[in-house]
């Protein structure tokens, strides 16, 4: 049976973890390589590096730490955060990157998604979507880091996105992210209804019991987090543990 | 030395760090040269099936794979299994390399998300030695929308996704191995496949 996955995101700016804490072992706080491997060995199914520098010195340092990372952390790796060209997908996938998010650039020029998956595959395309509620299932599109309303119909994006061969989908919600009230679920379930591609939940996990809820109440394939994670009030281990008592698929790390 | 088949295709260098961190001698190549030098070979892949038979027939690379695949153990990844049969069916019918009978078709499993993507646990079919000391329900990472359809005795493992039996490791029950996951990206369980296929060439070299 196909596992649910749970990933970790580490925000980096030039090259240093954002919200940097003490895990045990690691020296350099900071250190997103030294980040990425402890979570590996609570044994996170996936590791997402989002760059918020998003700028051409901060990508150089981005890649490095791919590039570090790919050489000793063997489950897939994800690069998100200001990519706007097939070249700079090229770039992140040959750094070490098995898939890259886009987000504002998709919005603004949807044939990203379409180029990079006819030249890389559908899989190595996640689209990030920033979503915000409007009305009773009705939620709209941002872009920028969630400053700028687009206008543009979730549903009709998500949809938008698998046709142009995005691999699968990371659904934020901006009503619950950084609230830590568990993920969006009326807006999970109905995007996970609309398309057939994953679709990874993303944006408000607080406790221990929200990843379950997720996976138990709408079809989403795989729950992100990011602080929680980071200042170590959970650890993979220990929402894995939970998932799994609920009879929720879990990895086994070894 | 292991040589990974460089066509042009996929993420090779990950299947490079995963032989690196392992201390295997590995190289990139396309040079059938270093191809029939080589002690092992892996042919890595992402992408789609006919393309990725084109570029192997542009490098001039589908002969030599398939004298070379009998002579040394030799492994095919992802699309680099899926290559390994007779018959693809992603977008056309196109001819595989022919090395393990079977066809590759279009993942049937409804009200299921597709691609077929994440960590999935195997059930051994038949004895294998690329996956000894592995656990029954040892879980490794898939990505893929098509699959093998292959007669059982060439199959090693496969995987239950809803009513979908997915084949995951293949051989023809010689030298030719194939994975539908990706060994390099499947934690500490696709490593120890990789030693055991790099085991593999040191059982040739003491015959």
């Amino acid at each position: 049976m196909l596992a649910k996955r749970i990933i970790p995101c580490l925000d980096v700016r030039n090259g240093k973890v954002v919200k940097g804490v003490n895990f045990e072992g690691v020296k350099d706080v900071g250190d997103p390589v030294a980040c990425a491997y402890a979570y590996n060995l609570q044994g996170a199914d996936e590791i997402v590096f989002y760059d918020i520098t998003a700028s051409y010195e901060g990508r150089g340092v981005m890649l490095d730490v791919v590039r570090e990372t790919a050489k000793k952390v063997f489950v897939p790796l994800t690069v998100g955060g200001g990519i706007k060209t097939v070249d700079e997908i090229r770039e992140a996938l040959r750094a070490g990157a098995d898939k890259v998010s886009v987000n504002s650039q998709a919005v603004q020029n949807p044939q990203l998604i379409k180029d990079g998956a006819d030249a890389f595959g559908c899989q190595c395309i996640c689209v990030g979507v920033d979503a915000k509620k409007i009305g009773e299932n009705r939620w709209t599109v941002y872009i920028n880091g969630a400053r700028v309303d687009m206008h543009l119909d979730l549903i009709d994006w998500a949809k938008q996105c698998e046709q142009l061969g995005a691999g699968e989908i990371c659904l934020n919600s901006i009503n619950t992210d950084g609230v830590r009230g568990g993920f969006d679920l009326p807006m999970l379930k109905a995007i996970c209804n609309a398309v057939q591609i994953p679709v990874i939940a993303s944006g408000g996990a607080g406790k221990l019991s929200d990843f379950a809820d997720a996976f138990l109440e709408t079809g989403c394939s795989a729950a992100l987090a990011a602080s929680l994670f980071h200042f170590q009030e959970l650890t993979v281990q220990q929402v894995k543990a939970d998932c799994r008592a609920k009879g929720i698929p879990m990895r086994c790390a070894i | 030395m292991i040589a990974i088949i460089d066509y042009g295709t996929g993420n090779i260098f990950s299947v490079k760090n995963a032989l690196d961190f392992l201390e295997i001698p590995g190289k990139l190549t396309a040079d059938p040269e270093e191809i029939q030098k080589a002690d092992a070979l892996i042919l890595p892949g992402v992408g789609a099936f006919p393309s990725a038979m084109e570029m192997l027939r542009e490098s001039g690379l589908v002969e030599v794979i398939q004298e070379q695949s009998q002579k040394k153990p030799f492994l095919g990844i992802c699309l680099g299994m899926q290559l390994l049969f007779e018959k693809g069916y992603e977008f056309e019918a196109c001819d595989g390399l022919g090395l393990i009978p079977g066809s590759v078709e279009k993942i049937i499993a409804p009200g299921l998300v597709i691609p077929h993507m994440g960590w999935n646990a195997l059930k051994m079919q038949n004895p294998c030695p690329i996956l000894a000391g592995l656990p029954e329900e040892s879980y490794v990472y898939f990505v893929h929308s098509y699959q093998a359809v292959v007669p059982d005795k060439y199959l090693s493992a496969y995987v239950e996704y809803g009513t979908a039996k997915i084949p995951a490791m293949v051989t023809d029950g010689k030298t030719v191995f194939g994975a539908q996951f990706h060994p390099e990206k499947s934690g500490e369980v696709g490593l120890q496949i990789l030693r055991n296929f790099a085991a593999q060439c040191e059982r040739k070299d003491s015959i």
